[in-house]
């Protein structure tokens, strides 16, 4: 009896899963779903166009694509990667950061740091080890040192 | 027969200018000024010689001889007449010839001053603007020819040459490709020439860096004698860039200006070095420092224009931009290649007489802050260059293309220029030489104030977004410290010299027009940033398909489909137009009417979409016909943006533009400014 219960409780919860299902594939996903994940690939035609904005007829059929494999019930991630299976990581809106790749990403920063080490490395090369700050202006003082320097610019010929 | 004569003239040019670089050159080096002043005279030929070039292609164009390849290529019979004089741009071979007529004409009006004491400068100008207009006459001469001629053989295949190869008979096509549709817009007519005159005039200030590093000059004067064509440089390359993003928006149909499109950055690229090096060429000029440090910007900044010529030429990325295609690559690259290791070795000979007259005072100086600015566009600029540089690599290691797209730009640039933009709050009231943090504080603590203000506004009015709020905060600073100045400075005259608040103001600001037309700049780019951060925080969009009388809805707006039309258009007959008619409501109010449509060139088979936009000061309602039913003409599919904020980019574009043209004006006379001298200082002593 007990074993009975559990079988029919089974057989209902399956059923109730097989029917929520059935009604996420009925629904149609909207031009916006679509638009959402199409935003962030490129394909390889029209390079350097997203998807989403991409008037030629290929990416109409990309967009299709996507739209139905919402409509089975993929997800962003799922999709996305059937599209870097079958066309490669370019479709990808910014390299996936995997061997060579990491240069992209790397360098710009290393590159930065570097300059500002140099940059710091001639500032204490220009700056002399006796020569201290000016002198603190008092907040009185400080609008008639603008009003000398003011005019000893305009003075000159610029 | 006129197509061989233009070829000929081009071919004396290129002549003229490989003469006039090795006259010069070999003159200036064994002091021979006979042959320097030949070398000038050989020059100054080029620009008659080029002008009749470009006006034998201009006939050919107007004149509809598509017996000539190139003609045939970009312009058609249904084109009005002034879209195919700027076909002489339109294509690559003309484009190329363009570049090298504003090279010359740059180069005549450079040589045309009193040279008097610079007269040592001269033959190495002469050599680095002729070398570069050999360089690119050469690609006109011998590799993109805009004269060739097309012929047919007997077997009836097409073949392009000069003269009539034998076998072969003339061939005049009935009609040519057309232009390229895309580029048939106000905004891209302009467009490549604003930014080729950026481009070329760039070249000017390096050939007198150049000429000084040849002889050894290691005081400003270089730099003073290019100060306005730096200027007019940078002038023309923001304006180009500024139409671009216009372009763009108006046509290509995305809903935005700017998409980091490869192409897009390389003409980015010169901007982003000739930026840092109009700021730091200023702490030469009033502090003898950084000698080294700007010649690098300047040969930089002449590399990264001729990239981006390449670049934007050559069709390496296969992008919207790229249009032409050519085998032009290598002789690009020998030429960038040659061009920056000759001029760095000439640097890196010469280091030592470069050094700084004067120490780094302190950290809170100008200067300092100067330098700091200089960093910050170098990593932006290191950024984009090696994210266009990127999949050429990889694909040429690996064989994996790969994209880099907006994402990796904005990630890695967004906080640098938010960087610049609160250096530009805080510079402007720094002092050169012996600054202090207290002195900086002290004149900086009003604005300050002031810009917190503007960061409470902002959080009252209910934004949360962390983005918009410092960026808001960071314009309300920049804006704060420039009104600030204008105020200061007018105060302080009007207290000297009892002058009227507005007569100083305007006094102040011609008296000193690149200092205030800079702060000018900075309220443009503010203004620029606001519409920046409205469109990329705040854009949202939505798309649908509607039958005629249903509508969508975005925010507070509603757009109905009233109905479309398709038809060829009576005046262009190339072209097919479909406009759809929507309303527009918000709140419920009517706006009015707005026509997306899509127009189709049968020539060229493209199709453009233009889109139908609402803008007001607060936003833009931006409406694309994305699809329609061809035969029933029931059903059309919309795609709707709404833009807050966006025409503050093409405001802020405007004030830049005359803040540069305040800084770029002429100066008075010399000779009138000392007569006037004695009466302003009669003034102040009373």
């Amino acid at each position: 009896m007990r074993r009975g219960l559990l079988t029919m409780m089974g057989v209902g919860l399956l059923a109730l899963a097989v029917a929520s299902v059935a009604a996420a594939q009925q629904e149609v996903p909207t031009d916006d779903q679509v638009n959402a994940i199409a935003k962030q690939l490129y394909c390889p035609v029209c390079e350097n166009v997203p998807l989403d904005v991409c008037p030629t007829q290929a990416c109409q059929q990309w967009r299709d694509t996507i739209r139905e494999k919402l409509g089975a019930g993929w997800t962003e991630a799922q999709i996305q990667q059937y599209f870097v299976d079958q066309y490669g990581a370019r479709v990808l809106a910014t390299p996936p950061a995997t061997g060579l790749n990491w240069l992209v990403y790397l360098l710009p920063p290393l590159a930065f740091a570097g300059g500002a080490y140099l940059l710091l490395r001639a500032v204490r090369a220009w700056r002399s080890p006796g020569t201290a700050s000016a002198p603190p202006v008092s907040p009185a003082a400080s609008d008639d040192l603008y009003v000398e320097q003011l005019e000893r610019e305009l003075r000159e010929r610029t | 027969m006129i197509a061989q004569v233009g070829y000929f003239i081009l071919l004396l040019s290129f002549g003229l200018a490989l003469y006039g670089a090795a006259a010069a050159g070999y003159g200036g080096w064994r002091g021979r000024p006979a042959l320097v002043e030949s070398g000038r005279r050989a020059m100054l030929l080029t620009f008659p010689m080029l002008t009749a070039a470009s006006l034998v292609l201009i006939y050919l164009l107007v004149s509809g001889s598509f017996q000539v390849e190139y003609v045939a290529s970009v312009t058609s019979r249904s084109m009005p007449n002034y879209l195919k004089v700027t076909a002489l741009w339109g294509g690559q071979a003309g484009s190329l010839l363009f570049w090298s007529w504003l090279m010359a004409a740059f180069a005549t009006a450079a040589s045309a001053r009193r040279w008097d004491r610079d007269r040592e400068l001269l033959p190495w100008v002469i050599l680095v603007t002729m070398g570069t207009l050999a360089f690119f006459l050469s690609l006109v001469v011998f590799f993109e020819n805009p004269f060739l001629r097309l012929w047919q053989t007997a077997g009836g295949q097409q073949v392009t040459a000069l003269f009539q190869p034998r076998g072969t008979a003339p061939l005049v096509p009935f009609d040519g490709n057309g232009l390229n549709p895309l580029l048939r817009h106000p905004g891209m007519i302009i467009h490549p020439p604003m930014l080729y005159l950026g481009f070329v005039a760039f070249v000017i200030p390096f050939a007198f860096a150049i000429a000084a590093l040849v002889t050894r000059r290691s005081d400003d004067r270089w730099i003073r004698i290019t100060r306005r064509w730096t200027l007019f440089a940078w002038l023309f390359l923001s304006l180009g860039l500024i139409l671009g993003m216009r372009w763009a928006y108006d046509v290509l149909g995305w809903g935005g200006y700017w998409g980091w499109d490869p192409v897009e950055v390389a003409a980015l690229l010169p901007w982003l070095v000739g930026t840092p090096f109009l700021h730091s060429v200023i702490v030469q000029e009033k502090r003898g420092m950084l000698k080294q440090w700007n010649m690098v910007l300047i040969i930089l900044t002449y590399s990264s224009v001729i990239l981006a010529t390449f670049l934007t030429r050559s069709g390496v990325f296969s992008s919207v931009h790229a249009f032409a295609q050519s085998a032009i690559g290598p002789m690009f690259f020998a030429f960038i290649g040659l061009t920056f290791a000759a001029s760095l070795g000439l640097l890196i000979s010469r280091w030592d007489g470069l050094r700084s007259e004067n120490r780094l005072d302190s950290m809170f100086s100008r200067e300092a802050l100067f330098l700091l600015q200089n960093l910050i566009f170098m990593g932006i600029y290191i950024v984009c260059l090696w994210g266009i540089l990127f999949p050429l690599i990889s694909e040429l290691f690996t064989g994996q293309k790969v994209t880099v797209g907006p994402p990796f730009y904005e990630r890695a640039t967004g906080p640098l220029w938010g960087m610049l933009l609160l250096l530009m709050g805080v510079a402007p009231l720094s002092v050169y030489g012996r600054a202090s943090w207290q002195r900086l504080g002290t004149a900086l603590w009003k604005p300050a104030a002031a810009s917190l203000l503007v960061l409470a506004a902002l959080w009252i009015g209910g934004m949360r977004n962390p983005a918009a709020l410092l960026a808001g905060w960071l314009g309300g600073l920049v804006l704060a410290v420039t009104v600030y100045e204008f105020w200061r400075g007018a105060r302080a005259r009007h207290q000297r010299h009892g002058e009227n608040f507005f007569v100083a103001l305007g006094r102040l600001a011609a008296r000193n027009r690149r200092r205030y037309g800079g702060y000018i700049i900075h309220i443009g780019v503010v203004l620029m940033a606001i519409g920046i951060i409205g469109i990329e925080i705040f854009q949202t969009e939505t798309q649908g398909q509607l039958a005629v009388g249903e509508q969508l809805t975005l925010g507070r707006y509603v757009v109905t489909y009233d109905g479309l039309t398709q038809f060829d258009d009576p005046n262009e007959r190339d072209r097919n137009v479909a406009r759809a008619v929507v309303s527009v409501y918000r709140d419920g109010r009517p706006l009015g009417e707005l026509y997306p449509r899509r127009d189709f060139y049968y020539a060229a088979q493209q199709s453009m979409t233009i889109p139908g936009v609402r803008s007001s000061l607060e936003d833009d309602l931006y409406v694309l016909l994305v699809d329609w039913e061809q035969i029933a003409q029931q059903g059309a599919t919309f795609k709707i943006y709404h833009n807050p904020l966006v025409n503050y980019v093409w405001l802020g574009g405007l004030v830049f533009i005359f803040g540069t043209l305040v800084a770029a004006w002429p100066e008075r006379e010399p000779g009138r400014e000392r007569r006037r001298a004695p009466t302003r200082a009669a003034v102040v002593e009373a």
